[in-house]
């Protein structure tokens, strides 16, 4: 094994590092700018059951240290992603990739598990209980423990498949959630995902997301998704994929610190088409720099 | 798409607001007029998307108008270097041009024109170029055009130079085999409307990556759902859906 190998729910990764959902799209138009084979694995667009268009514009807003976004889950639709994304991928992609999920009802995200868990090239799944740009789903399913279990429950029923269900912060207690998952059966946790946010235009006076609100993300919430990813992990025996604001190797190994099997770049990759490939390069100098020998050997240890 | 660091050669204000900077550095991805490049800015956490104006060897030359705080700190910077996206966006289609075709562009919408303007004179094409700004302050390029070889118009809205009016004025009666616009939506809509021929439109829209990753720009268009930002930033006239 080299020094970089982890292994998350019973899957080897070369190496911990997984660009996050929607900030990837299906992978084959980054395998344009490098060999997408260098990373751990990542996760997906978010798929639903049916197409989505998203969120009318603007849907970006600029932060300091970050962004928010309320894209509202663009996506082409299981079908589409089956018959298309998912053999553009098999083009550049030999590795197991992690299906994100979302959904509107507990039978939508059964519904869409159900139909990708035939394909051969995925390896996980990431449930997301919460999106902060839908209605009537997404993140209300994260910021209940009972729903969050439900969710759970129902992905768990209908693939073999290890089932990883992705937190929302925007909760009191993410460990009563992340317990709930674990207690129903999930295989893995993720978190962060966005932190509900604003901002206001000061020429128009109005939200300058249409949607008057999105997710905040970006290196400025790296300290409260290292935090939360250091309770979960302590609340949970279940393995954490950490992210929120990472955008270094030096944050790769503190969310690893703090709990992390592996970590998600979400926001960075926005900025940096190529900071994932740099961030695999820079890991083994700065394993050095921290006397590290191996980045398994790590986790949790903070 | 290219990654590099390109060196400020110059950085001049042109006109109110309106500054022109020249860059050097490997341009090698820039393929067509009407792209765009993303530019890394110190202390500002997304990339500013600005369309090119020139392209020539390793110069790459931008206009921008000063809106908000990382345009802002452009302005103010002398020499050193930026971290560069180039070749962003699918620019404009010159076959469908024709032997006349008109090149409208507004305020801030006129620099990505230059570099369609050179390219299709370079191929013999017979020009004509409208200009719009709100006021004669604002006026940029003129010259710049006329040294093309092209039949130039311009527009102020108050009147204070030129054809008093919007470009859609200086379009009235005019003969001409397609155009090319580009300027703030309200124009667009407008050209929409008033013209004869086919022709391709260049939008904005706030933008999150700038090269297709995160869906922050995409738009609904007759032919399906697109990414301002990489089926973009040039529409054709018969897909453009207008909404709101």
């Amino acid at each position: 094994m080299g020094r970089l190998n982890v292994e998350l729910c019973g899957i080897p990764l070369d190496n911990p590092i997984i660009p996050a959902s929607g900030t990837f799209g299906y992978g084959y138009e980054f395998a344009e700018l490098y060999d997408i084979n260098i990373l751990g694995t990542f996760s997906f667009k978010g798929t639903t059951k049916d197409p989505r268009f998203g969120n009318p514009t603007p849907r970006i807003a600029e932060c300091p240290q970050g962004m928010i976004n309320a894209v509202g889950l663009q996506n082409p639709g299981v079908e589409k992603v089956i018959s298309e994304e998912l053999p553009k991928l098999s083009k550049c992609f030999a590795k197991k990739v992690m299906a994100n999920v979302s959904g509107f009802s507990v039978e939508d995200y059964a519904y869409t598990c159900q139909r990708l868990n035939g394909c051969e090239q995925i390896g996980w799944f990431e449930v997301n209980i919460s999106c902060p740009n839908v209605h009537g789903g997404g993140m209300s399913f994260g910021t209940s423990p009972e729903a969050a279990a439900e969710v759970t429950r129902a992905v768990k029923n209908v693939t073999e498949k290890p089932v990883i269900i992705k937190l929302s912060p925007n909760v009191t207690d993410i460990t009563e959630i992340a317990k709930a998952c674990a207690d129903a059966g999930a295989d893995g946790i993720s978190l962060i995902n966005t932190l509900l946010g604003m901002r206001i235009d000061l020429r128009t006076k109005k939200p300058i997301i249409a949607n008057k609100m999105g997710g905040f993300s970006g290196s400025a919430v790296f300290p409260v998704a290292l935090r939360m990813v250091y309770q979960v992990s302590k609340a949970v025996s279940i393995p954490v994929i950490g992210m929120g604001g990472v955008s270094s190797a030096e944050d790769v190994v503190e969310m690893m610190l703090a709990g992390a099997t592996a970590v998600g770049i979400g926001a960075a990759n926005l900025v940096d088409p190529f900071i994932c490939r740099d961030i695999i390069n820079d890991l083994p100098g700065v394993m050095e720099k921290y006397g590290i020998e191996n980045l398994r050997d790590i986790i949790g240890r903070a | 798409m290219k990654q590099g660091l390109f060196e400020i050669i110059e950085n001049v204000e042109l006109a109110e607001n309106v500054y022109r900077m020249r860059l050097k550095g490997d341009t090698s991805a820039v393929a067509a007029p009407g792209q765009f490049v993303n530019i890394r800015l110190d202390g500002f956490f997304l990339r500013r998307p600005i369309s090119v104006c020139d392209c020539e060897g390793e110069v790459l030359t931008l206009i921008y108008k000063v809106v908000g705080h990382g345009t802002e700190a452009m302005s103010h910077m002398e020499k050193g270097s930026l971290d560069l996206l180039t070749g962003l966006g699918n620019g404009y289609d010159l076959s469908l041009s024709g032997q006349t075709p008109v090149l409208i562009g507004g305020g801030v919408g006129v620099p990505p024109l230059y570099m369609l303007a050179k390219r299709l004179t370079e191929e013999g094409k017979q020009v004509k170029v409208v200009l719009g700004f709100n006021t004669a302050k604002e006026i940029f390029y003129e010259n710049e055009f006329r040294s093309l070889g092209t039949e130039v118009y311009v527009a102020t809205a108050d009147g204070s130079y030129g054809i008093k009016g919007f470009v859609t004025k200086a379009l009235e009666g005019m003969k001409y085999s397609y155009f090319y616009t580009c300027g703030p939506e309200p124009m667009l809509k407008a050209v929409y409307k008033n013209t004869t021929s086919q022709g391709q439109f260049s939008f904005e829209e706030r933008m999150g990556c700038g090269f297709g990753a995160c869906m922050g720009c995409s738009c609904k268009t007759l032919t399906g759902n697109k990414r301002i930002c990489k089926e973009g930033p040039v529409m054709k006239k018969e897909e453009i859906l207008w909404e709101g």
